[in-house]
């Protein structure tokens, strides 16, 4: 049984289509499993498979998904880890997990998160924190830390998360697996509940680059209810690249140097992967982004100017939490608010409401998207002499539960190389690239717009050169022993 | 007869006060007539049951996203063609945030900066601006007040919920009440003509606020305006308006000045109440909508829009009728703006043209809403029995006296009745005009003085008024046959009083 477990997802996929395994085996395998997560990565449990088995031919043959909770699916709680959104079932399903269901891949679970996204330690969720299972007593980043954890521990084949300023990445890099943030527009956000609309885009958490091509080969595609969304210049290959013979990979000086405040065992694992890259025949450079030190401060007013808009709708209105009183609406609103959301929501949104009022909207919101726009032009630059950005994916590895809690301004500098790509759309992967005192170290690979599939080219031929010992079952016994060091 | 001499609430007379000088603009709201929402699927309906056509994105769900309605947008770039404004190739859409419970996202999807059009004109108003949004969801409330405030309980129907609008916002042109008035049903006839609304202040599809100050005659600097809400029918619009303009004079003249707020038209007391401040303090941190892009209106929109549009505008064909044809300003308009008049109006001219030239376009002009009010007003004399070639006909008969004005009323009805040719009717009905002595109109006249001794005295003696019995009684006798040009002319002549 266990054995099935080890399998990725592409591997369960070719297994099933093969004759050798049965997917509704697989998916109750899986869903034990789930249902009896000690890390609290779910938030909801399917009971079983699909009444219907999947399409003999279905290219992802029936290999359940976990999908964090911010995804909206028909009469599946969906909360996007709040309390305002308590006992909320919507009506409908979110273009990416429906395109993944018609692909064969099932629904195994809603994954916890930080509460609407905004979080880096999975702290910020109304369901309370979720466990590295490298380590019970520290984060597995976030905000998609439920689907980070639950691959990362075998308790899922594979999930899909969301990522605004790295909220995929990180985690992903905390947790030792593979995630993939696409080039903004390449996956539908319709269904996806909005953080920040302009940043907001889906994609997977994998327990291999092979895996993460797969999954996203099945989200990626314009959506007639998203006019943000685009197609791919083609279909998402599965990557074969071996080397990375004549690969030009930047550097970036801004988001490695000191600034980042960079941890030396996260250094160590960084600077040991550019030298394997050499080895498989890529150039490594520095390169210059010099608006990149100034991302996490424009990423800071856009992200909660959006978030206060998108965040008003939860009024107790119509849905979710509801604190009735007898003095009225404004007194219902206030109330309903006040108890629904938690403190680093509020803390957005009220950053978000002062950025765009009246007579301080260009100093604020206005000052931001012209960095924003500087920032683009940066990578534009770069991408002029360079194939690919390389960075750490986050200056540390995981941090122990309530480090960072109290400070909210080091919470946010967990972003730091990641919402440099955020703001300006491009597409960006964490993969493992070693342990420091036992814990995950992330790389982020970074490409211009719509680059996936080269990206995903050097991701795999890294990943080979790498070789993290970060297998499945090492993985599942660190859940269940409480993470090893 | 003086302004000063009117009754309250006289249409038209602005101001007893002349040396005040009313400057109005107008804020409009109309919906598109599109066969489903601006931002999502449902259909766009009125008066169906509560809740029944909605979906994710007009009920504001968590996730769900919209997608401009490109029919909307070419109903945009019709009015704004139709207004001849600058219509941009670039356009945005930004998010206007303000909570209420009948804004399910907290915010309007609406334009901001950058409009789809700008600086055009209708008639002798310019535009300031036209630009898309989307309407909100309507609010039933139950209890006394009949608002929010007080209700003991309120309802939200959410299928008016992303109905298309444009906001139309005029420059501050307007100088009287009833000129805004007049002009509004300019512009209620344009959008309906041009197709992109019903149109309908009763029903809520046009909604028109406007902004009043007042001004010594002579000033060019714009005194401090209110904005009035609510007047929800062009009489009320007016009367609105005018309650307005006179506060404000009277404020003035009192030696007060007048205060920058929100007015609530009350039609029932016809007074105008402020809204709460509360209501009106907002700050709506505008931004772009992220969740959509930069509408854009190709060329090929463009030439769609420009070929949806009729041939000639109401406003230009009423201009053309009064101009061209000396048409009444009043008779010009009325026909104008109902196209289906207009269009037979000008069938039956050709036609009578044809016939005869002598035709006067202003006598065919004044039997359209005597046809009309035969075949019900709101009937398309188009598809009715009376070709347009028969009423030319009918028009030209008149002209050369061979009917009278009355029996050729008869004529009508019949023809509204059966068809057929107007001179055929005539003849069959024995309805000609009698206009001759030997046709028998002197012997009627003579039965007439006989059968009235005391009239026919009076006008001997000079009386020209006693003559209307006279008259009368030879009409009733003929049957309205007789010329009464030719009736009195006899009278006078008989009597010695010519």
């Amino acid at each position: 049984m266990s054995e099935l477990l080890e399998l990725s997802g592409a591997a369960a996929a070719a297994a099933v289509r093969a004759g050798a395994l049965d997917p509704r085996e697989l998916f109750s395998a899986y869903r034990e499993r789930a249902a009896a997560d000690e890390l609290n990565a779910f938030t909801w449990v399917a009971d079983g498979p699909p009444a219907t088995p999947p399409h003999p031919d279905a290219p992802l043959a029936g290999i359940p998904v976990a999908v964090k909770d911010l995804f909206c699916t028909a009469g599946v709680p969906s909360q996007a880890g709040s309390r305002i959104l308590e006992g909320y079932r919507p009506p409908y399903t979110a273009t990416v997990v429906a395109r993944l269901e018609e692909a064969g891949a099932p629904l195994l679970g809603k994954t916890n998160q930080d509460e609407f996204a905004m979080g880096s330690s999975n702290e910020n969720s109304a369901f309370g924190p979720v466990l590295n299972p490298w380590d019970r007593t520290r984060v597995p980043g976030g905000s998609s830390g439920g689907s980070a954890a639950a691959v990362a521990a075998g308790l899922a084949p594979w999930a899909i998360g969301t990522d605004t300023g790295g909220s995929i990445r990180q985690p992903a890099a905390l947790c030792g697996i593979v995630g993939l943030k696409p080039t903004y527009g390449a996956c539908s956000r319709y269904g996806m509940i909005a953080f920040a609309s302009s940043l907001d885009q889906a994609g997977p958490l994998t327990r291999d680059v092979t895996d993460a091509a797969l999954l996203l080969r099945h989200m990626v595609g314009r959506d007639r209810r998203d006019s943000t969304s685009l197609d791919l210049p083609g279909p998402i290959p599965l990557p074969t690249s071996e080397d990375l013979n004549g690969v030009r990979l930047g550097v970036p000086e801004e988001l490695t140097g000191s600034a980042g405040g960079v941890e030396p065992g996260v250094r160590e694992r960084f600077e040991a992967a550019l030298r394997l890259a050499e080895g498989l025949g890529a150039t490594v450079e520095t390169c210059r982004l010099p608006h990149a030190p100034h991302a996490l401060s424009a990423y800071y007013l856009i992200a909660p100017a959006e978030a206060s808009a998108n965040l008003a709708r939860f009024d107790g209105v119509r849905y979710g939490l509801r604190v009735d009183g007898d003095a009225g609406l404004i007194a219902m609103y206030e109330r309903t608010r006040g108890a629904g959301f938690g403190p680093e929501v509020k803390r957005r949104i009220m950053l978000g409401t002062y950025a765009l009022s009246s007579g301080y909207y260009d100093a604020y919101y206005g000052t931001a998207q012209k960095v924003r726009t500087k920032i683009a032009e940066d990578f534009r630059e770069v991408f002029g002499s360079f194939d690919l950005i390389v960075t750490p994916t986050s200056p540390w590895t995981a941090f122990e539960l309530g480090a960072k809690t109290a400070d909210p301004l080091a919470m946010y500098l967990n972003d730091f190389c990641t919402v440099p790509m955020s703001l300006a759309g491009i597409p960006a992967i964490s993969i493992p690239c070693g342990l420091s005192e036992g814990l995950p170290v992330g790389l982020q690979l970074a490409g211009p717009a719509f680059s996936e599939p080269r990206l995903l080219e050097a991701a795999f031929a890294l990943e080979r050169a790498i070789g993290f010992d970060g297998s499945p079952p090492r993985r599942a016994q660190a859940a269940a022993t409480g993470g090893e060091r | 007869m003086s302004g000063a001499n009117a009754a309250p609430g006289d249409r038209g007379r602005t101001d007893p006060a002349a040396e005040y000088e009313p400057v109005i603009g107008l804020e409009i709201h109309v919906q598109l007539k599109t066969r489903t929402k601006m931002f999502c699927g449902c259909e766009v309906s009125f008066g169906d049951p509560p809740n029944t056509h909605t979906c994710p994105t007009c009920l504001g769900l968590p996730g769900a996203l919209p997608v401009v309605n490109q029919r909307a947008v070419q109903f945009g770039v019709m009015i704004g063609l139709a207004f001849d404004c600058d219509i941009a190739e670039r356009s945005l859409f930004h998010r206007k945030n303000y909570f209420y419970p009948d804004n399910p996202k907290a915010y309007q999807i609406s334009q901001y900066d950058i409009p789809l059009c700008r600086a055009g004109r209708l008639g002798d108003v310019r535009i300031h601006r036209v630009h898309l949004e989307e309407d909100a969801a309507k609010l039933n409330h139950l209890g006394q007040s009949g608002r929010i405030h007080g209700a003991e309980r309120s309802w939200v129907d959410f299928n008016r919920c992303g109905t298309p609008l444009v906001e139309i916002v005029t420059e501050p042109d307007i100088r009287s009440a009833e000129q805004a008035r007049e002009w509004l049903t300019g512009l209620r006839e344009t959008l309906r003509q041009i197709g992109v609304s019903d149109v309908d202040m009763s029903q809520g599809s046009l909604r028109c606020d406007a902004n009043v100050s007042v001004r010594p005659v002579g000033s060019h600097e714009l005194g401090t305006k209110t904005e009035l809400k609510n007047m929800n029918s062009f009489r009320f619009l007016q009367q609105g308006i005018q309650a307005e303009i006179e506060r404000q004079i009277g404020l003035l003249r009192a030696g007060q000045q007048v205060v920058q707020e929100t007015l609530h038209f009350d039609p029932r007391s016809g007074s105008l109440t402020p809204l709460r401040s509360k209501e009106e303090a907002h700050d709506y941190r505008y931004f772009p909508e992220p969740d959509l892009v930069p509408l854009l209106v190709t060329p090929e929109l463009r030439a769609a829009a420009r070929e949806e549009l009729p041939a000639e505008l109401p406003l230009d064909r009423a201009v053309r009728f009064e101009h061209e044809l000396g048409l009444s300003p009043r008779r010009a308009r009325e026909l104008a703006f109902r196209a289906e008049l207009a269009d037979y109006f000008e069938r039956a001219l050709a036609a009578g043209r044809e016939a005869d030239g002598s035709l006067e376009p202003v006598e065919l002009a004044n039997w359209i809403p005597q046809l009309v009010e035969r075949i019900g007003s709101d009937a398309d004399p188009n598809h009715s029995r009376v070709s347009p070639r028969s009423l030319a006909a009918l028009a030209l008969m008149v002209r050369a006296r061979e009917v009278s004005r009355d029996a050729a009323r008869e004529v009508l009805a019949r023809l509204v009745h059966e068809g057929g040719d107007p001179r055929e009717i005539v003849q069959r009905e024995g309805l000609g005009a009698i206009a001759a002595e030997e046709d028998g109109l002197g012997e009627l006249v003579e039965r007439a003085i006989a059968a009235d001794p005391d009239a026919a005295a009076q006008v001997r003696e000079g009386n020209m008024r006693a003559i209307g019995p006279l008259v009368g009684y030879v009409m009733r006798e003929s049957r309205g046959r007789a010329d009464g040009r030719e009736v009195t002319r006899l009278i006078r002549e008989r009597l010695g009083a010519a």
